[in-house]
């Protein structure tokens, strides 16, 4: 049990580790370092004891069930292959933030790299240790959004936030390519889990969607790990800083590609199909990175090339696909991430100390940086294939087995003499990289003299890497033998073959090749020297076909040009045209159901509670079509209008055995009276007729709404009468009846589904209604009220001072008094809720009434003086009450909003349910009193806006009106 | 009575649909409102109408659901007559304030005979 939660504490504690980097001061650069350095080194640790369980083909999962009907859940699972891929991301994780440390300089806001970083490393954790596709991909997208983060880290350079945002595009496009392929396999396995898939291999690769799947799956792998013709994001990345190239492009990001594609092979591997796109690729980047990397001038625009050419080499190996192909690419995934992250501190080094990285400005760097110098000849010889250095190993294997009979197709017979071309470019490009900044004159041309060592600690990551180069180098089976084994029977299964890595197995081909390879990459180099040298970046011929350039062309024109032209033609800024088209797409659905509709047979009964229904109805008929035509000229009617047709709805809710709605919707109609009574001061006044509106134009745009309004109100009239005759079948409305009590403690059955069965859309609903309240306030500080508006009213102009202060003083005395009578009411409505029509929301908005009507009673001020209600603190307090409410359900063990239900006798009161529903209903009360009682006050407030604009009354006088 | 309350939403939803095509931004508000209404009457029909059944139980026991209206779509027009009052405040107050910006109460914030672009109008 204790290995499979140090699973799980592997991927999580890197996440940890990013949210506490993010929190420390923004130059505790030591602080940083140290925990960066003990997360990589507790991982390392874990890894270390865990690494029996993996043995001999081993492995430890976890699985975390989540919606296992669907598949997924959360898998973890460890195997030698992982394991071998999570000892390189922690162990030259380590060693890049100890070199971090030393390389960012204080001035750079250090929380935010170290948090990226943490955050990359348990992302790329999670890839790693995924046991189930669709987390595999999340994780997988979560790398490309962390390594976002840390390319763009000096988002001040505009280099970097291109870089890093054509990487994200690339990357993330290729990640939804991924869970596209990945949607598609998990289709035909039948499961999402690893086992499963790896299952159902043979059936994969037979059935009729299995090339559609392969692009994908390998779209996704060819972006991450930059393959041709993807490979353009990763040099744009280098404006990343130095660590991260180092730990972005050697051990993890590009070498998530290669792992997913190794990690397949047992799915997807195998066909022709699979030899011709992996291999084609691979072989093709693999030459095209090489050749390009000779002319780079820029150090960390070669190793980024050089990069993108070992990764070709690597997917070359998997799409060849034999035994021993998998067991080079393992090997190579390793060695290449040694030697490369080497080589990107080194040049990190002569950046941090020479001020600059073109290399034909550096030269001679051998008599400043003499170690520096040292371990830049082994690692890049390492880089270039030579005898003793791990480099060497696994480039001969890669010859041997493009050198061996695979299928016989033409790319099979091509396979080695381009490998060995590939070769001799790689030899060339090492090889220029240490003759020109290391040997030779003394430059004179460097930003800063006279460089010198850098900080030991700064070194010391690149000298164990080095070492490791050699020590890989010279004793291969002891140094890597066993984890090597373990990753390849991980992969291979039971067809692993025995394989002994040796420096020296007597002269063969691969070994022929190898001379090869130095001899033509001394000749290259020594021969282009000169013009390499003094010539522009970027190889001939190819050298105008720049896919990067390209990218950014197909970038702007799809979303600047294109965009711009589809809003020109199909886009509006105008209202009408878009409600218009609204309301007639939903006509058009209607007509497309409602002729398929069978009507039930009715015979209609009319008697007098039908009269009396319909006399009612004719008067809310008459008001609703009285306030569409009245609202333009004549606000107010139609607001009172508007008013009539909802007090009719409001009888008809309680005719038709809907207290609770009766009750809500009184309440609220009032509100909503009141709160555009407010709105209508600041309306332009509308005594003249608008220019223009009997234009034939304008009566003609009526008509067709008119049009418009007539059939869409009578196809809603036929929906609902169609489906009110079809007599009610069993619905979930039975069993809320049968349970109501029972479940919920409460008998009226509308409010225990508020507080009880459905609480959580309730309590989403609160949460909206406190955003509202938040909103309206927040829009309303900045609110500039037109001029008109914010003159006296009219009937105020020309009043005397006694007829303004006593202004229907009886009335507001009444008024003020109802404050109590509204609390009274609302505190009734509230405890009654669970049993008999009211609750919680009715509570809320009667008292807020109650407010309310101080404020129309009195004025702003008066009020202001005497009330002080704080209703952001209400919604807060209450969302926190319906929260907690919810939480506590947990600490019984129960899911989120659970309730229990009881009856307690209080004396006097009686029987008083205190379900924790209760509880619950005092949040949404608070919710609701805060909400609308902040809306309300913040529109009343305005008028103390057009005060201010006035010279300011008198104090006293203002006294006197209390 | 299903016909009536039928014909009754058929009103308030084509009376609101009208307005919500009209240009002044009170117009619409009302149209809100009363579309408002009829949907919400028309989600409380889903459940049938029954007249004197209210969902309000005597306590404890055994009881026969047909004898009681269906309380699923009441408690959904309940939400949903809280989540119309919120948006018809927040439409409210976004009328207001684009009524001080623009100095119109057209929803496009620009009278139709104008055809300089806002920012060159002075009020």
């Amino acid at each position: 049990m204790v290995e499979e939660n140090l699973l799980i504490i592997l991927v999580v504690l890197p996440f940890l580790a990013a949210v506490a980097a993010m929190t420390l001061s923004i130059n505790a650069r030591n602080a940083e370092a140290w925990m960066g350095g003990l997360t990589m080194l507790i991982m390392v640790g874990i890894l270390v004891s865990l690494r029996p369980f993996v043995q001999d083909g081993g492995s430890i999962q976890i699985t975390v069930f989540w919606v296992d009907a669907i598949s997924l859940n959360l898998r973890f699972v460890l195997d030698g292959f992982s394991w071998l891929f999570m000892i390189l991301v922690s162990g030259i994780g380590f060693l890049v933030v100890l070199y971090a440390r030393y390389y960012m300089s204080p001035d750079d806001p250090v929380p935010r790299f170290y948090g990226a970083m943490m955050a990359f490393t348990g992302s790329m954790a999670g890839v790693l240790l995924s046991g189930n596709l669709i987390m595999l991909v999340v994780f997988w997208e979560l790398t490309s959004f962390t390594s976002f983060l840390l390319i763009s880290y000096w988002n001040q350079k505009p280099e970097a936030r291109d870089g890093a945002r054509t990487a994200l595009i690339v990357t993330a496009s290729g990640g939804l390519c991924l869970l596209a392929g990945v949607l598609i396999l998990g289709h035909i396995a039948g499961g999402y889990d690893f086992e499963t898939v790896f299952a159902a291999a043979e059936q994969i690769k037979a059935h009729s969607l299995y090339v559609p799947a392969l692009v994908l799956v390998l779209l996704g792998a060819f972006t991450k790990s930059a393959q041709f013709p993807f490979h353009f994001w990763l040099p744009s990345a280098m404006a990343a800083p130095t660590p991260v190239s180092a730990y972005l492009h050697s051990a993890t990001m590009v070498k998530a590609g290669v792992y997913l594609l190794v990690r397949f092979f047992p799915v997807l591997g195998g066909t022709d199909q699979w030899f011709m796109l992996v291999a084609g690729v691979g072989v093709t980047t693999l030459l095209l990175g090489a050749v390009i990397a000779l002319f780079r001038h820029d150090l960390k625009g070669l190793l980024a090339y050089s990069t993108i050419s070992h990764l070709g080499l690597i997917t070359t190996l998997v799409g060849i696909g034999s035994p021993l192909a998998i067991i080079a690419a393992i090997f190579h995934i390793v060695n290449h991430a040694v030697f490369k992250a080497s080589l990107f501190m080194v040049a990190g080094i002569i950046d941090h100390e020479t001020g600059t990285r073109d290399m034909r400005r550096l030269s001679g760097l051998r008599k400043w940086l003499p170690v520096t110098t040292a371990l830049a000849i082994v690692a890049s010889a390492a880089m270039a294939g030579v005898p003793l250095l791990n480099g060497f190993l696994s480039k001969e294997m890669f010859f041997d087995v493009t050198a061996d009979w695979n299928n016989g197709s033409a790319l099979d017979i091509a396979l080695p003499y381009l490998a060995t071309i590939a070769g001799a470019f790689s030899v060339a490009y090492s090889l220029r990289f240490v003759v020109t900044v290391f040997f030779g004159p003394p430059s004179r041309d460097m930003p800063i003299p006279k460089p010198h060592e850098p900080p030991a600690l700064m070194r010391r990551p690149v000298e164990v890497l080095a070492v490791l180069c050699l020590a890989v180098g010279v004793f291969p089976m002891t140094v890597l033998g066993q984890p090597l084994a373990n990753a390849s029977v991980a992969i291979l299964g039971a067809g692993m073959p025995d394989f002994s890595v040796r420096i020296w197995h007597g002269i063969n081909v691969p070994l022929m090749m190898s001379a090869i390879a130095i001899v033509l990459g001394v000749a290259i180099y020594l021969a282009g020297r000169k013009r390499i040298d003094t010539g522009p970046e970027g190889p001939p011929l190819i050298r105008s076909l720049n896919a990067k350039a390209m990218f950014d062309t197909v970038q702007t024109a799809l979303t600047g040009d294109l965009s711009r032209e589809v809003t020109r033609i199909a886009g509006t800024s105008r209202l009408q045209p878009q409600l218009r088209a609204l309301v007639m797409s939903a006509v058009v659905a209607g007509a497309l159901v409602l002729p398929g509709t069978i009507w039930w047979p009715a015979t209609p009964i009319f008697g007098l509670q039908e009269m009396m229904f319909a006399l009612l109805w004719s008067v809310g008929a008459t008001c609703a079509i009285g306030a569409a035509v009245l609202a333009k000229y004549h606000r107010f009617v139609a607001l009172v209008m508007m008013g009539g047709a909802g007090l009719v709805a409001c009888v008809s809710f309680v005719w038709l055995s809907a207290p609770d709605l009766a009750v809500t919707q009184l309440l609220v109609e009032i509100v909503t009276t009141v709160l555009l009574l407010l709105g209508l001061r600041w309306l332009p006044q509308r005594r003249a007729e608008i220019t223009g509106d009997n234009a034939p134009r304008a009566k003609l745009r009526r008509g067709v709404d008119l049009m418009i309004a007539i059939i869409s109100g009578g196809g809603i009239a036929a929906m609902a009468y169609a489906v009110m005759m079809v007599p009610p079948g069993l619905n979930v409305g039975d069993w809320f009846l049968r349970n109501a009590y029972s479940e919920g403690g409460g008998t009226n059955v509308v409010n225990v589904i508020l507080v009880d069965f459905r609480a959580f859309d309730t309590f989403g609903e609160i949460t909206v209604l406190g955003i509202v309240g938040l909103t309206v306030f927040a829009l309303l500080r900045r609110f500039r009220p037109a001029p008109e508006s914010a003159e006296t009213p009219s009937p105020q102009k020309g009043a005397s001072k006694d007829t303004l202060d006593f202004y229907m003083f009886i009335v507001s005395l009444l008024m003020n008094w109802m404050l109590a009578a509204a609390v009274v009411l609302g505190a009734y409505l509230f405890f009654r809720g669970h049993d008999l029509p009211g609750g919680g929301f009715a509570a809320g908005v009667t008292i807020a009434v109650g407010l309310m009507l101080q404020y129309i009673a009195t004025n702003v001020r008066w009020v202001d003086a005497r009330l002080i209600v704080l209703p952001v603190r209400w919604i807060a307090v209450g969302l926190l009450i319906a929260g907690a409410t919810g939480a506590g359900s947990w600490l019984f063990g129960y899911p989120f909003l659970s309730t229990h239900a009881q009856y307690v006798d209080i004396p006097l009161i009686g029987d008083v349910p205190a379900a924790t529903a209760l509880l619950f209903d005092v949040g949404v009360f608070a919710v609701v009193l805060g909400s609308v009682v902040l809306m309300l006050v913040a529109i009343a407030h305005q008028s103390l806006r057009v005060e201010r604009k006035k010279p300011r009354r008198d104090p006293a006088e203002a006294e006197g009106e209390a | 009575m299903e016909l009536i309350l039928a014909l009754a939403i058929g009103v308030l939803c084509g009376s609101g649909i009208w307005l919500l095509l009209r240009p002044r931004t009170f117009q619409v508000i009302i149209g809100l409102c009363l579309l408002a209404y009829g949907v919400n009457l028309f989600i409380f029909g889903m459940g049938r109408l029954r007249v004197g059944a209210p969902p309000v139980m005597p306590k404890g026991g055994f009881i026969d659901p047909t004898a009681y209206a269906d309380p699923v779509p009441q408690a959904l027009v309940l939400t949903a007559i809280v989540i119309s009052f919120a948006t018809t405040a927040l439409f409210l107050v976004v009328i207001m304030v684009a009524r001080g910006m623009t100095g119109s109460d057209h929803v496009n914030g620009i009278e139709r005979s104008e055809t300089a672009p806002l920012a060159e109008r002075s009020e």
